[in-house]
C-alpha cells in the first residue's frame, strides 16, 4: 500500500527532478501536442458560438479537407492554387451544409442539430473517400520533419512551424472577431439569434461565412496534422481529442480552445511519461477526458465558458 | 373508422390506468407479440434470426435503456458502448465462474453491475449539463474499454483476449453457446426485451418518471416542487446502465457469440444515440422503431445494388453505403426531428377519421 502511494505520489515528481531537461522535452512536446489539439478545437468553438451547432463532422472536415490537398497536389497543382482551391471547396461545403442542412433544422433542439452533425459526419467521411481514395497519403509542403538542439532540448521543426502558424491563426481570428464589422456581426448571433435577427443582421450568411471559417481552421490544422502523420482515414478521430479540450477551456470561448489545449497536451505527456507505466499505458486515450472531468467538477462551464445563470 | 376509440368508457380506475386503455392498441400488441414468438421461429431462415431479428432485440434493449436516461430524464450519454461492455463482461466473468448459475440471473446480474459502474459515471452529471455532460461521459467509453482490454483478468487471461459465451441451458434447451440455434437465442432475446419494455413502460408512468421528466423539462423547478436531483439523475443513470449491460451482455451471448472490446467501441455509442433520435426521444414505442431503422438500413444499402444488378467494387460501395446512411439520418432529422414515434402517433390520428375527413 505504501509502496502504490510512493509509485503515484513521490516517484514521478523525483524522476522530474532528476531530470529537468528530460522535463522539458516532456513539457515542449505537450505543449506542440496541445496546440495541434487547439487547432482542432478552435474549429469547434466557432461553429459554436455562432450557431450553437456543436459540430461532431469538424474532425472530418480536416480530412476532408487534407484529402483535398493532397489530392490536387498529387495531381500536380503547385502548392498556392492547391491552397485556394481547398479554401474554395471548403467555402463551397460551408454553403452546401447552410442550404441543405442548417436551414432546414433552424430552431431545433441542439441535440437533433448535434446528431446532423454525425450524419453530415457519416455522408463527408464517405465522399471523401470516395473522390481521393482511402489509402495513407503522405503531405510534403516542404516543411522538413528534423529537429534541431537549443541548450540540449530537442526542437521539432515541424512542430515548431505548426506552433507559429497556430497562433498566427489565432491571432488573425482574434482580429477578426474584434475588428471587423462581421465579426462584430457574428458575436451578435452568438449572444441571442433573434435580437441578431431584428437588427437586421443576416443570419444565413453569418452562418456560411462561420462555417467557412471553420473549413479554413480545417484546413491548416489538416496540414499539420497531415505533414506530422500522414494523411489517413484515422486524422477524422481526431475530433475525439479535441472534446476534452472543448469542455475544458469552454464551448464559447476562443482563447478556452487555446488555453484548453496546451493544459490538455501538457497534462497528457506528462500523464503518459510519469504515470503510464505504472497501469500498463496506452493511456492516452481516456487520461484527457478524465483531466478534463476534473477541471469540470470545480468549473461546470470549463475554465473561459460562460457562467451558467440559471432561472426558473 | 379503424382506430376510433369513441364509445369505449373507463369505468373503474383499473380500466383507467391501463397500459394500453384503447382496445385497439392492446389488440394490436398482444398480435404483434404473439406474432413475434410464433412466426420467426417457424418462418424465418436462419439469416434472418442471426443478421436482423436478434441484433434488432439486442439493440431495441440497449436503445431502451438510452432512452430513459436521454429521453426521459434529459441526460445526453455516449458511454453506451462502455456500459454495454460492463455487462458483457461481468456476465462472461459470472458464467464462467459459476457454471451452475442460471444463465437469466447471470443476465441479470450482469445488469447490476452496469448499473454500478453507470452511477458511478453519472455522479458528474449532478455538476455539468448538456453537451459538457455528454463529453463527460466519453470519459467512462474509454476508460472502460481501455480497462477491459488492459487488465487480462476479465477475458479469464485468454491470449485473444476475446470472450466467448459458453453452452448454458434453460429449462433444459441450449440458449447459448457455439451449440444453440438460432431460434432458441431469438426466443430467449425476445423474452427478455419484452419483460424490459414493458417494466420500461411502467417505470415512465409511474412516479419514477414523472420525476424524471420534471428533471428533464426544468431541473431548477423540479427541484423547488421537490424532486431530489441527486436521487433521480443518478436513479436515471443506474436504470439506464442497467439496461445497457443486460442488452451488453445479450450482445455477446445472444447475438455475437463471442467479442473482444472493439465490439462495444465509440461507434455503438453513436449508433444506440442515433436509435434513439431516429425512433424518438422519450418513447418507449421509438426505441424499438429506431432500432429497425439503422438494423435494417445498412442491410438494405448492402444488398440493394446487388439486387439491381449493379456491379461495383467492394470499396466505393462501402463509402457509397457510408454516404447514403449519413445522408438519410440528415434526411430524417428534417422530416421528422421528433423521430418514428411521432410519426406513427400522425398515422394513428389520421386513421382515426378515415376514410371520412371530418
Amino acid at each position: 500500500m505504501l509502496d502504490a502511494l510512493h509509485a503515484v505520489l513521490v516517484a514521478p515528481f523525483r524522476d522530474m527532478a532528476g531530470s529537468p531537461a528530460f522535463l522539458v522535452e516532456v513539457l515542449i512536446g505537450g505543449l506542440f501536442a496541445g496546440l495541434m489539439y487547439s487547432l482542432v478545437a478552435l474549429g469547434f468553438v466557432l461553429i459554436f458560438k455562432a450557431s450553437g451547432v456543436f459540430n461532431f463532422a469538424q474532425g472530418v472536415m480536416v480530412l476532408f479537407a487534407a484529402l483535398t490537398l493532397v489530392g490536387l497536389l498529387e495531381r500536380g497543382a503547385p502548392v498556392l492554387l492547391a491552397l485556394g482551391l481547398t479554401t474554395a471547396v471548403m467555402v463551397a461545403l460551408a454553403f452546401a451544409i447552410e442550404r441543405l442542412v442548417l436551414r432546414p433544422l433552424v430552431n431545433q433542439e441542439h441535440i437533433i442539430l448535434f446528431m446532423a452533425t454525425i450524419g453530415l459526419n457519416f455522408f463527408l467521411e464517405g465522399f471523401g473517400e470516395m473522390l481521393w481514395g482511402a489509402n495513407v497519403k503522405k503531405l510534403d509542403i516542404g516543411i522538413p520533419d528534423r529537429s534541431f538542439i537549443v541548450r540540449g532540448v530537442q526542437i521539432n521543426e515541424l512542430e515548431l512551424t505548426a506552433a507559429v502558424t497556430a497562433a498566427v491563426l489565432v491571432a488573425v481570428l482574434a482580429l477578426f472577431f474584434q475588428r471587423t464589422r462581421i465579426g462584430r456581426a457574428l458575436r451578435a448571433v452568438a449572444d441571442d439569434h433573434e435580437a441578431a435577427l431584428s437588427l437586421g443582421i443576416p443570419l444565413k450568411t453569418i452562418w456560411v461565412v462561420v462555417w467557412s471559417v471553420a473549413g479554413v481552421v480545417a484546413i491548416v490544422a489538416g496540414l499539420m496534422w497531415g505533414a506530422k502523420s500522414g494523411v489517413q482515414f484515422s486524422l477524422s478521430l481526431i475530433a475525439l481529442k479535441a472534446l476534452p479540450v472543448l469542455i475544458l477551456g469552454g464551448f464559447e470561448s476562443v482563447p478556452g480552445a487555446i488555453v484548453g489545449g496546451l493544459i490538455i497536451g501538457i497534462g497528457e505527456k506528462l500523464g503518459e511519461v510519469y504515470w503510464g507505466p505504472l497501469v500498463g499505458g496506452a493511456i492516452e486515450n481516456w487520461f484527457a477526458y478524465v483531466l478534463a472531468l476534473a477541471f469540470l467538477l470545480v468549473r461546470p462551464q470549463g475554465l473561459f465558458g460562460e457562467r451558467i445563470i440559471e432561472r426558473v | 373508422m379503424i382506430y376510433r376509440e369513441a364509445g369505449q368508457f373507463k369505468s373503474s380506475y383499473a380500466g383507467d390506468q391501463a397500459i394500453f386503455p384503447v382496445v385497439q392498441d392492446r389488440v394490436f400488441v398482444t398480435a404483434a407479440v404473439a406474432a413475434a414468438v410464433v412466426v420467426p421461429p417457424l418462418l424465418a431462415s436462419e439469416y434472418w434470426l442471426q443478421a436482423v431479428l436478434i441484433p434488432f432485440l439486442v439493440y431495441a434493449l440497449a436503445a431502451l435503456g438510452l432512452n430513459l436516461l436521454t429521453g426521459y430524464a434529459g441526460q445526453l450519454s455516449l458511454g453506451t458502448g462502455g456500459f454495454m461492455a460492463v455487462g458483457a463482461y461481468s456476465a462472461f466473468k459470472l458464467a464462467t465462474a459459476f457454471p451452475r448459475l442460471n444463465i437469466i440471473v447471470v443476465f441479470l446480474l450482469a445488469g447490476v453491475a452496469a448499473a454500478a459502474v453507470g452511477i458511478l459515471f453519472g455522479l458528474p452529471s449532478l455538476r455539468i449539463k448538456g453537451f459538457y455532460l455528454a463529453v463527460a461521459t466519453l470519459a467512462a467509453q474509454f476508460f472502460l474499454i481501455w480497462l477491459f482490454n488492459k487488465v487480462a483478468w476479465f477475458t479469464n487471461y485468454a491470449s485473444s483476449g476475446t470472450i466467448t459465451a459458453p453452452d448454458r441451458t434453460l429449462f433444459g434447451a441450449l440458449i447459448t453457446g457455439p451449440n444453440s440455434t438460432p431460434s432458441a437465442r431469438y426466443l430467449t432475446a425476445l423474452g427478455l426485451v419484452a419483460v424490459f419494455a414493458l417494466a420500461a413502460k411502467n417505470l415512465v408512468r409511474g412516479r419514477i418518471g414523472r420525476s424524471w421528466m420534471a428533471i428533464r423539462d426544468r431541473d431548477i423547478a423540479a427541484e423547488i416542487i421537490g424532486v431530489r436531483p441527486l436521487r433521480t439523475k443518478l436513479l436515471a443513470f443506474a436504470i439506464s446502465s442497467y439496461y445497457c449491460g443486460v442488452a451488453g451482455a445479450g450482445l455477446v451471448f445472444l447475438y455475437l457469440g463471442s467479442a473482444e472490446t472493439l465490439a462495444f467501441d465509440i461507434g455503438i455509442s453513436f449508433l444506440v444515440l442515433f436509435m434513439v433520435i431516429i425512433g424518438g426521444l422519450g418513447s418507449i414505442l421509438g426505441s424499438f422503431l429506431g432500432a429497425a431503422f439503422i438494423v435494417l438500413v445498412p442491410i438494405v444499402l448492402s444488398n440493394t445494388p446487388h439486387a439491381i444488378g449493379l456491379r461495383m467494387p467492394v470499396a466505393l460501395q462501402k463509402q457509397f453505403e457510408l454516404m447514403v446512411f449519413g445522408g438519410l439520418i440528415i434526411l430524417f432529422l428534417i422530416v421528422e426531428p421528433h423521430g418514428l414515434a411521432r410519426l406513427w402517433q400522425i398515422t394513428k390520428e389520421k386513421l382515426r377519421l378515415w376514410p371520412f375527413p371530418h
